[in-house]
């Protein structure tokens, strides 16, 4: 399956340095996490964080999620050496703080290279996703989006990106807006997943709930949390109704008959079916699978088409 | 010694009387009248109102040898223990049995009684300092464990006859009407005195708040009371009754309370009428709170929800989840105060509640309730005795009882506390045994006992963690590494007595 699919509704981040909570990773249902190693870490941790990430890495390997570190920034001194105790432990990505342009995009893409072939990985296997946290970030992201071939997501954070405007962040997030379109766009023109920000307060569940359902409106397709507790009300925003199910199954139907009969357009109820309407359809069918609402085998060529 | 049928090596006889090792959970039952006691008659104008406690123990005829009881409502804000066993050594009594619902920690108070001679055994689990010390071989004070129903059974039976019962009365009139509803000691319901009410052959009502006659509502009747008391407190109400009981936020305790409500709805339980108990632990409210949702969501009228009550229970209840509640105890402020205005909350004794012996009793009736643990094992038997420590330090409760009553008794623990893992290849102490036990839920996967394949199918079937229990203990074990055991003396200091009055298991000493 190609990665830029996988899904993602949920990131949920887990503290580098807190063993009690590594721990539970494989028990939370969670699409992804993101074992922090830079803002939740404070300086004196920063070396036992990485000891811990390395043999939590070590400890759990039959991935049941997505597993991503979020290292500490490209401009710090603590950055290479996260990556060289963690990339032995074969996380599937980086998320990359304060990508701010492609450069350091590039950058942490030649450093991974370095690592793959040291480790005899093939190239290209850790992925990235570029956090964009930054008034500058935000500018610049439609270029960084494309920076690299192993960026599978575009991450929004707007703890960051509201310091940087200095202003404050509000629960219904309207000052959010401009920022998350720009990373939207910049996201889905190059054929990346955008994941929204995190909702700090992890007790007020209405407001998790109101941001989650604005951000799946404006076309984010999953959210990075804080808090295990967070999990079931994202998921049950990113949840299909059941009448999209159903489309997405008959679009299926449909393309495979089209396919069959050696075209990839067909219509149905009149409307027309072709690729990106075949790729949605996907996408729903594989979070009403991720969901347990139905038992169905995504075959590529049926996606996609035969080479 | 003989080995019962869960393998555990067992006294048939223990300081001077005779047991029966465990068998199984649904057989035993001795042939013999419930306890009697004598007529008294009380002529018009006659006080029952003695000046202290000193006047009622020598009024009562208590002598050495013999068994007091108290109850255990006030939890750790109780006082009347201690200072009954104080007027017991300041009159020179010795060997006195004590026989109450529960020890709490804050009885450490009489650890100089014990050695002194004063009180020489406990007909009764305790909780905390006297339980540790014994089995670390420190205090010498043989412990009879027991569920409320089989303390209820106990009393019922006469196998252990109190003489002298001292009831904590927190609204009481001059003829001994009482109850637990009002008053600065309110602790709401009284289930636990009600069968000592009934059968000690001297029951003595003290309170800290002497009402005109008649009290209102009577718990516990003026038929049954022979002498009060007034004492100036019957303890500290700040530890009596929580303020609050809360769901807990921790998302692995969420987790298993999620997975908990699952097993219920996927056994097919949750339909009209649907019973249920919980204990007042984070935990398990999350369990009643994930329950009640899905009551909303599918529009389910319970029938009854029993055992410890809590804020969250009554809500339940007020808010029609439920037709009745079945109340052996208060565990906080909300509880007290719906016992004693909503008709729909009853108080009921641990005898209705739970004693095997008795034509059948509430649990019988339950469709699920949620248990603790402290550890289980691969055979689904549950400590909730003894810690990893091996020291005795916890009471029964109404664990056994329950598990054995409910159509599906569900084990929420978490599968790591304090580094330890909960899954072992053989508890420490037998509490329940696995034959009572259907599911155990943990955070890391669900086991299902083999007695239920449909509800193993149907909880694979909706996605949930299943897992073999000897697979999710290699799974715990592989985190946690493998406990060293324990080490133990042969000396016996405490029985777990099941429901039903069978051993199936003692507390040994614990190596130094």
């Amino acid at each position: 399956m190609d990665r830029r699919q996988r899904l993602r509704r949920s990131l949920l981040y887990v503290p580098g340095n807190m063993p009690g909570m590594l721990q539970n990773v494989p028990v939370f249902n969670a699409d992804g996490v993101m074992i922090d190693l830079e803002d939740a870490v404070p300086l004196a941790e920063k070396d036992a964080a990485r000891a811990l990430a390395r043999n939590f890495l070590a400890a759990f390997p039959d991935r049941s999620k997505e597993i991503f570190v979020r290292i500490n920034g490209l401009d710090t001194k603590y950055a290479v050496d996260d990556l060289k105790a963690v990339l032995p432990g074969r996380p599937d990505g980086i998320r990359l703080p304060k990508a701010d342009d492609s450069e350091v995009v590039e950058r942490l893409d030649t450093l991974l290279t370095e690592y793959e072939e040291r480790l005899g990985l093939e190239i290209g296997y850790f992925s990235i996703l570029p956090s964009i946290e930054s008034a500058v970030g935000v500018l610049n992201c439609v270029k960084t989006a494309q920076a690299s071939r192993r960026i599978v997501a575009l991450a929004f954070g707007a703890e960051d990106y509201t310091a940087s405007l200095e202003i404050q962040r509000t629960r219904s997030g309207e000052e959010l807006l401009g920022a998350r379109m720009q990373i939207v766009l910049a996201a889905k023109a190059a054929g990346l997943q955008a994941i929204d920000s995190v909702f700090a307060d992890a007790n007020d569940m209405d407001g998790l709930r109101a941001d989650t359902e604005l951000v799946k409106r404006l076309g984010f397709t999953g959210k990075s949390l804080v808090n295990p507790r967070q999990i079931d009300i994202v998921h049950e925003v990113f949840r299909p109704k059941q009448d999209e199910i159903d489309h997405a199954l008959d679009v299926m139907e449909a393309i495979k008959k089209a396919r069959e009969m050696g075209t990839g357009v067909i219509s149905l109820r009149g409307k027309m079916v072709d690729a990106p309407v075949v790729k949605r359809a996907a996408r729903t069918i594989r979070t009403a699978v991720a969901f347990g609402l139905i038992d169905y085998e995504l075959s590529d060529e049926v996606i996609y088409g035969q080479e | 010694m003989a080995r019962n049928s869960l393998g555990r090596e067992v006294p048939e006889t223990w300081h001077g009387r005779r047991y029966d090792p465990y068998q199984d959970p649904f057989s035993r039952m001795p042939t013999t009248d419930r306890a009697t006691r004598p007529l008294v008659r009380r002529n018009p104008g006659e006080s029952k109102v003695l000046p202290s406690l000193r006047a009622a123990i020598e009024k009562s005829g208590l002598r050495d040898g013999m068994t007091i009881a108290t109850h255990h409502h006030l939890r750790n804000g109780d006082v009347l223990l201690n200072l009954i066993v104080g007027e017991l050594d300041a009159m020179g009594f010795r060997d006195i049995c004590i026989a109450s619902s529960s020890v709490h920690p804050v009885h450490a108070e009489i650890i100089p009684a014990i050695r002194k001679g004063v009180v020489t055994r406990c007909e009764t689990g305790v909780n905390g300092l006297i339980g540790e010390l014994a089995t670390k071989g420190e205090l010498d004070f043989p412990i009879v464990v027991r569920s409320h129903g089989g303390r209820a059974r106990m009393l019922v039976t006469d196998e252990v006859p109190v003489d002298v019962a001292f009831i904590a009365a927190p609204c009481c009139d001059e003829t001994g009407n009482l109850n637990g509803v009002s008053g600065p000691s309110a602790c709401g319901s009284l289930g636990y005195a009600f069968t000592d009410a009934r059968y000690a052959r001297k029951v003595v009502a003290v309170t800290d708040n002497l009402v005109r006659y008649p009290a209102s509502p009577v718990s516990i009747s003026q038929s049954d009371v022979d002498y009060v008391v007034v004492i100036e407190s019957l303890g500290d109400p700040k530890k009596i009754v929580s303020t609050t009981t809360r769901v807990t936020r921790d998302p692995a305790g969420l987790l298993i309370a999620h997975y908990a409500a699952e097993v219920i709805d996927a056994a097919g339980l949750l339909k009209d009428g649907f019973s249920f108990q919980t204990g007042a632990g984070g935990t398990s409210l999350a369990v009643a709170d994930a329950i009640k949702r899905k009551m909303l969501a599918q529009k389910i009228h319970g029938s009854f929800g029993c055992g410890g009550i809590t804020g969250y229970f009554v809500d339940m209840l007020e808010e029609g989840y439920f037709q009745t509640l079945f109340d052996v105890q208060c565990f906080d402020l909300r509880a007290v105060e719906s016992i004693g205005k909503n008709l729909k909350h009853r108080e009921i004794s641990a005898d209705l509640y739970a004693n095997p012996f008795n034509r059948g009793s509430v649990v019988n009736m339950l469709d699920a309730v949620i248990l603790g643990a402290t550890e289980v094992d691969v055979h689904f038997n549950v400590n909730v005795n003894t810690e990893s420590n091996g020291y005795l330090l916890h009471n029964t409760g109404g664990h056994s009882d329950t598990a054995a009553g409910a159509k599906l008794a569900v084990v929420v623990a978490p599968s790591i506390r304090g580094r330890l893992p909960i899954v072992r290849d053989e508890v420490t102490t037998i509490t329940t045994p696995g034959e009572t036990i259907d599911v155990v839920v943990t955070e890391r996967g669900i086991a299902v006992s083999d007695a239920h394949v449909e509800l193993k199918q149907e909880l694979v079937r909706r996605r949930l963690p299943v897992k073999d229990i000897r697979q999710l203990q290699a799974e715990i074990n592989a985190l946690t590494g493998e406990p060293r055991p324990l080490e133990f003396e042969d000396k016996v200091i405490a029985l777990i007595e099941y429901r039903d009055g069978s051993i199936i298991d003692v507390v040994r000493q614990v190596k130094a």
